[in-house]
């Protein structure tokens, strides 16, 4: 089945698509074993590694895990909790005990609003899929200057970069603040001229993250940043 | 004849107004990712048809009473827009939008791996922007795709197609002339790899003979569709070896 190098098949399957046949095989995420036969259930990758297949999905919903460092919006806000969006299919939920602040009962609107932004981390997520958000913890705060863009959750490795070596490049280039979240989003802190540089930068991860010319890419869009006078 | 009137839908030489043959389809093209704010889209057109779908999603299902403790919701909207045909249609939910959204969203909750997502809602906007027959077919088709295109976990993409039967004859892929007066409309949801059907309606009366030549019709079209499909989501990815 697999004929890539470490163990990796480039191969795109589209949901239904038999990829091979399950006897001996594990079979891994986004892929299912259907009549002896493995099947795509998702439109990616396939790949193969110690006998399990697995799909390595072009697109994805993000799926919090606790301790997960991600980018939340409040989405509402109750007396004594906030509701977050986390990008993902369920609502996070930030209790005022863990809020950095001492909130009274029915004070949350004084800190936080909807639509305001922070850097939070996932505390907890149970078997029914509750999320719980803890804001308590080294440099967790909210985030009140510079701007929220969004990256493919499936790209962010590549946004990073081996060690973060491309995330600190494009640092360099645009001479801003970058946070990513493990939930796609992206939070950009610098001026004007730095910000829409790294927006150019999140849209090439986007529309190019799956593509092998996406080094090329990103370096030719190296030339062009603010430093250089041309953005 | 049947159907109404005298209105003649097979010329003498045995193919249809449109030089067709009987079970010839016509032209489809489909092509993926079109609508940059959706999570999925696709964009299907099938002889004059155009259907246009976007998916959004995963997420929260509001109002929550709508909330399944198990499983997804596929909130599903079909519309024509009112610019779809040559009477303008009034614009808004009727109730013929609302049965082709509820039998949509049934069909493609049997495909979706809905208990991947329990208490939320994956969100489906089909949108017509020109109608000439088998538009249902047509956005069931553009939603399997923008599905996919979204990264929703799927059993295997839906394919939406129709035959029916007109001056006697079964003939796959009724165009409008054929909907509007023929004898019998067959439209189904099939799933090509296994085989199995999603959903099946049917306006008018078959003879079993009938009813299995169009299902052999109906089989043969799904397998041409979805190899179009499966090259429509290729073709926005290709070149993305990592």
């Amino acid at each position: 089945m697999s004929n890539g190098q470490n163990g990796a098949e480039l191969r795109l399957v589209t949901p239904g698509m038999a990829i091979g046949p399950s006897a001996g095989i594990r079979v891994g995420s986004g892929a299912l074993a259907q009549n002896d036969t493995i099947i795509a259930t998702r439109l990616g990758w396939v790949k193969e590694f110690n006998n399990t297949v697995s799909v390595d999905p072009i697109n994805s919903a993000y799926m919090p895990r606790s301790g997960d460092l991600i980018v939340a919006t409040v989405a509402e806000v109750r007396n004594n909790l906030w509701f977050m969006n986390i990008n993902g299919p369920f609502q996070g939920l930030l209790p005022m005990s863990l809020a950095p602040w001492k909130v009274e009962f029915g004070a949350a609107r004084q800190h936080m609003g909807i639509g305001d932004v922070v850097l939070a981390r996932v505390q907890e997520v149970d078997e029914c899929h509750n999320v719980v958000l803890t804001m308590k913890g080294v440099g967790l705060r909210r985030l009140t200057q510079g701007s929220l863009h969004s990256v493919p959750i499936n790209h962010l490795d590549r946004l990073r970069g081996e060690g973060n070596a491309t995330l600190q490049r494009l640092r360099d280039a645009c001479d801003c603040r970058i946070i990513v979240g493990e939930n796609g989003k992206v939070w950009v802190d610098g001026d004007a001229e730095g910000t829409a540089w790294a927006r150019q930068a999140f849209d090439l991860v986007r529309n190019s993250g799956h593509k092998d010319t996406f080094e090329a890419d990103l370096t030719a869009l190296e030339k062009n940043t603010p430093k250089n006078g041309d953005a | 004849m049947g159907g109404y009137g005298d209105v003649q839908l097979l010329r003498d030489d045995g193919l249809r107004l449109d030089g067709r043959k009987l079970d010839e389809m016509r032209p489809v093209s489909i092509e993926a990712g079109i609508l940059p704010a959706a999570d999925g889209s696709a964009m299907v057109t099938h002889g004059l048809n155009v259907a246009v779908a976007a998916v959004y999603g995963p997420m929260e299902a509001h109002p929550r009473k709508i909330q399944r403790q198990d499983r997804a919701v596929i909130d599903v909207r079909y519309n024509m827009a009112p610019f779809s045909t040559g009477d303008r249609i009034r614009p808004g939910y009727n109730r013929r939008s609302r049965e082709i959204s509820k039998v949509t969203a049934e069909a493609l909750e049997s495909v979706v791996l809905v208990e991947r997502f329990p208490r939320s809602k994956i969100r489906v906007e089909i949108e017509i922007l020109a109608a000439e027959a088998g538009t249902r077919c047509a956005g069931i088709t553009a939603a399997a795709v923008a599905l996919a295109d979204a990264g929703i976990p799927m059993r295997d993409l839906i394919v939406g197609v129709a035959s029916g039967k007109v001056e006697d004859i079964v003939v796959l892929d009724l165009d409008k002339a054929e909907d509007n007066y023929g004898q019998a409309d067959l439209p189904v949801g099939i799933l090509p790899n296994t085989g199995e059907i999603a959903f099946l309606q049917m306006d008018g009366d078959l003879s079993p003979d009938e009813y299995n030549l169009a299902m052999e019709y109906n089989f043969k079209a799904a397998a041409e569709i979805h190899e179009i499909m499966v090259d429509a989501l290729k073709r926005r990815y290709e070149g993305g070896e990592k």
